[in-house]
């Protein structure tokens, strides 16, 4: 519990509203959308501005008491789990558009903006941001920059950080900094707005953000290619980036994915499919019109049984929504899924996939797979139960196998969910020991006390694995 | 109350939550979030502990001996509307209407927070009148004694209503006039197709919606036999057990349910039809509520699989109604507002809308956020009246956005807050509350020939 004198400095800066201890706000933010993390921080504050964030940051770098800045605790990898206690900083009451710039198409916006709520603002104005977890109906803008989201358009537009140009952010010690601007072309010095997307708060609390917007797609297609083999579907994902074409969606799902995603979304999908790719172009009408036909012998060429396309944008968005609820829908076949977040650069697909599969089989656990698959970043997801102990075990047995065969393909360990606790223990495997010493040193020059996240990224032990093959 | 007998009850609440719980639900729940913008105190407030996920976390919490279930708790899941608009938005199919259920079950048997005047009431209604269709018919004749014999124009004149409190009195001036005899004292039991019979079904015609809305009850008799449905009306039946279930008196609505099943069971028919979407929710769960009752459970089963909302088994079953416009030459807007359990739960959102459609001379304009609780929820009118106002202001809000004559509802719970609503926002004269059975009925010239 935080000390009384603390708790009434806090209150000073912020109302007494906004300053909560009791056991239902504590309980209440012990979590994210990570299976099986949960630890109880001393207390939840809800910030308006800059100015204050900036005030409650000196106070908690006097004492020294841990920090983590929270949007709406989505996330995958623990990142928002106050696992060392301290305080949850609750960023949901900064959720401003505060500037739409329509001369050099910008907008600036607070962190706890909604992702969805900010998309179809800007859509309204005739503008595109193309970012979109799979969680963007809940998920906040400052959430995203700070584990560096992706989504299912990653593969032509690409993710978070390629449309933060600017911040303005609070360091541990209070100090307010800016970085970027409105700005396409900079190179003063180190790029902080690149480094600080995608830290997972254990840098700074992003206070605002510039953002960069583009002209929507004029036109767009989707479709659906159905496999009854699953290897047919991966060559198909590679044969098609191959073949120089970029589409602006290309998920697969395999088999258990299916079934699941039907029951909730009642699509009438064919359910003895093993695997589906779902398939989206945008652009000018002539060029989506080209890419799908290419797109479509393609998938004849490799024994798709079945090829249908959208009929409507309503039917298309239907079937990207399904996707979307792809993570939890797996959670009505048993109680806990572990989904993670592998990645292979996208010709590795198909051998990424056998080698999940092989590893499930060996290790007797259920995986499903589905994912980003034109962009080499599968989820494979063990179906489980929190209870049962043994299967637990085997199942992070089967995982640390499953992430040294993505590192084995010239993977990684995460393609946008982050390090946070669930993958620290992975990290050196990717980026070696002195790859580790530098981040800790720019934490160190961030941070000194380690306030801010701590417990995340960094683990106290690695997992050892002696030669990392480069592929 | 003493810290050791606060102790004692806090000690035996958490055992009978820790019993009550479904483990299994809890642990379905992935904390995704996906049920976080479906939430409407969520949306309010903008706080986690004010959503389905953290309220699930505050159960679980307890379950597992993290926190104890201390009035906070209590508090929390009281506030709840149980308008279950996670439950369609949640991907782990996560059953947290009945999660909620059960909370609020064992915090009725423990709970020493009731004043006397609360407990009075709560006695009187859950044990003594809505479990007998008479004794509400008793109550609803009181009610229009107090409204025809002069009583309210002295109530209102001489501010005895200002003892109540605010939200009370405004409920008191929106009630609708009592009707002296129910649907089956008017216009009896059974009631024979027009043209060819399709299938018989028995209306179910609740208990307030029976008092209050006579009308409505008489209209979808009108409605279903021109649609080719034979309506039987069981004289016995008695209210559903929603508000009982919701508010923690589970045992008082499984025996209602075991009365209704045996009622309608007699009557062998081929649907049961509901026209009130709270009522209509309770009676598809029959099946759950008594799942445990080995010697209800099929008769329970065979109930639920034949329950329908009146706007589903016309759209679905019915012959083709026409419908026209009701004066000449003359366009009327419409607009719909959702009841949550008709939506949620019974899962009809468009056969509604589809019937509104098929009336011509009338524009139907969707309202935003229409399938957004309208803050009604039962009782939690009256029991949670500040969030109750602060939904029903951003409701009528977009109400008043559509500018449409009439307000269309599914179930007298809606209907009466919309009519509510309109008075509080200076609506009258502009803009209607009706039931949709009563808007179709009046326009309803016969079938498609």
């Amino acid at each position: 519990m935080l000390k009384p004198e603390v708790k009434c400095e806090l209150i000073a800066i912020l109302g007494e509203s906004y300053v909560k201890d009791d056991m239902q706000s504590r309980v209440t933010h012990s979590y994210d959308g990570t299976p099986m993390l949960q630890s109880l921080p001393d207390a939840v504050i809800y910030p308006y501005n800059t100015q204050q964030v900036s005030e409650v940051m000196k106070v908690l770098s006097r004492q020294r008491i841990p920090v983590i800045g929270r949007g709406s605790g989505t996330n995958l990898c623990g990142g928002t789990v106050p696992v060392l206690g301290g305080v949850v900083m609750v960023m949901h009451r900064m959720n401003q558009i505060l500037e739409v710039d329509m001369e050099n198409l910008t907008a600036s916006v607070q962190p706890g903006l909604n992702t969805k709520q900010f998309t179809t603002h800007v859509e309204q104005l005739g503008l595109f941001y193309p970012p979109d977890p799979s969680s963007m109906s809940i998920s906040t803008i400052g959430g995203n920059i700070a584990e560096c989201s992706g989504g299912l358009r990653g593969l032509k537009y690409g993710t978070t950080k390629d449309y933060v140009i600017g911040l303005e952010a609070v360091l541990a010690n209070g100090d307010i900094i800016r970085t970027g601007g409105k700005l396409m072309k900079d190179v003063a010095g180190y790029d902080l707005t690149k480094l600080l997307v995608g830290s997972e708060g254990t840098l700074a609390i992003i206070t605002e953000a510039t953002l960069k917007l583009v002209p929507p797609p004029k036109y767009k297609k989707t479709m659906l290619a159905m496999y009854k083999d699953l290897n047919g579907a991966a060559r198909t994902v590679s044969k098609i980036i191959e073949n120089r074409i970029i589409p602006a969606t290309l998920e697969i799902l395999d088999n258990s994915t299916i079934r699941v995603v039907d029951a909730f979304a009642n699509l009438g999908l064919p359910l003895q499919m093993e695997a589906i790719l779902l398939i989206e172009q945008d652009g000018e009408i002539e060029s989506v019109e080209r890419d799908i036909a290419s797109i479509t012998a393609i998938c004849h060429s490799e024994q798709a049984e079945q090829i249908s396309v959208a009929e409507s944008a309503e039917e298309a968005e239907r079937l990207l929504t399904a996707r979307r609820s792809a993570f939890t829908a797996l959670a009505r076949l048993r109680p806990t899924t572990i989904l993670e977040d592998a990645t292979v650069p996208r010709s590795k697909i198909a051998d990424m996939i056998i080698e999940i599969n092989r590893i499930a089989a060996k290790h007797q656990v259920q995986i499903c797979t589905f994912g980003h698959a034109g962009d080499g970043n599968l989820h494979p997801t063990a179906l489980t139960d929190a209870r049962n102990t043994d299967e637990i075990h085997r199942v992070e047995a089967a995982f640390e196998e499953i992430f040294e065969a993505a590192i084995s393909l010239g993977g990684t360990i995460t393609g946008e969910h982050g390090v946070g606790m669930v993958k620290a223990p992975f990290l050196e495997w990717k980026i070696g020991r002195s790859g580790i010493e530098v981040m800790k040193a720019i934490k160190h020059a961030f941070d000194p006390f380690n306030i801010l996240n701590p417990g995340k990224v960094f683990a106290k032990e690695s997992r050892k694995r002696v030669v990392i093959d480069r592929g | 109350m003493d810290k050791t007998s606060e102790d004692v009850r806090l000690n035996s609440l958490t055992e009978k939550l820790r019993l009550r719980l479904d483990g299994d639900q809890l642990t379905n729940c992935m904390r995704c979030g996906f049920c976080l913008p479906a939430c409407p105190t969520f949306a309010e407030t903008g706080i986690e502990a004010e959503s389905p996920r953290g309220r699930i976390a505050l159960m679980k919490a307890v379950k597992d001996g993290i926190m104890a279930p201390d009035v906070a708790f209590e508090e929390q899941m009281n506030h709840c509307l149980g308008c279950r608009a996670c439950e369609p938005a949640c991907p782990a199919d996560v059953k947290y209407g009945q999660l909620i259920e059960q909370a609020r079950d064992a915090i009725e048997d423990h709970t020493k927070t009731h004043r006397g005047w609360v407990k009075l009431v709560r006695h009187t209604a859950f044990q003594t009148i809505f479990p007998n269709q008479k004794r509400v018919r008793w109550m609803g004749k009181g009610l229009r004694f107090y409204q025809t014999s002069g009583m309210r124009t002295l109530a209102r004149k001489t501010g005895a209503m200002k003892m109540f409190p605010k939200h009370m009195r405004e409920m008191e001036e929106i009630l609708p006039d009592v009707a002296v005899q129910g649907v089956v004292e008017q216009i009896g039991i059974l009631h024979p197709a027009k043209g060819e019979k399709i299938a018989t079904v028995a209306l179910f015609r609740g208990c307030l919606m029976d008092v209050l809305f006579a009308d409505t009850n008489i209209h979808t008799v009108d409605l279903l036999t021109e649609a080719g449905f034979e309506v039987v009306i069981p004289e016995q039946q008695n209210c559903c057990g929603a508000m009982h279930a919701h508010s923690g008196e589970i045992e008082g609505a499984r025996s209602l349910a075991r009365s209704n099943i045996s009622i309608f069971k007699a009557a062998g028919v081929d649907y049961i039809v509901s026209n009130a979407g709270g009522c209509g929710a309770l009676l598809l769960e029959y099946d759950h509520l008594l799942h445990e009752d080995e010697q209800w459970k099929d008769d329970a089963m065979w109930f639920a699989e034949r329950v329908i909302d009146v706007s589903d088994l016309l759209v679905r079953m019915g012959r083709l109604l026409v419908f026209s416009e009701r004066e000449e030459n003359q366009c009327v807007r419409i607009t719909y507002q959702d009841s949550c359990h008709l939506r949620n739960v019974m899962r009809s959102s468009d056969a509604p809308r589809r019937l509104m459609r098929q009336v011509t001379g009338v524009e139907f304009v969707e309202m935003k956020e229409a399938e957004r609780c309208c803050g009604s929820a039962g009782t939690y009118t009256l029991t949670q009246p500040v969030m109750s106002g602060q939904i029903l202001d951003h409701k009528m809000e977009h109400v008043r956005a559509t500018d449409a004559q009439y307000l269309l509802t599914s179930n007298p719970g809606c209907l009466l807050q919309m009519m509510h609503g309109i008075n509080q926002h200076g609506l009258n004269g502009q803009m209607k509350a009706v039931h949709i059975v009563d808007f179709l009925h009046e326009r309803m010239c016969g079938q498609d020939e």
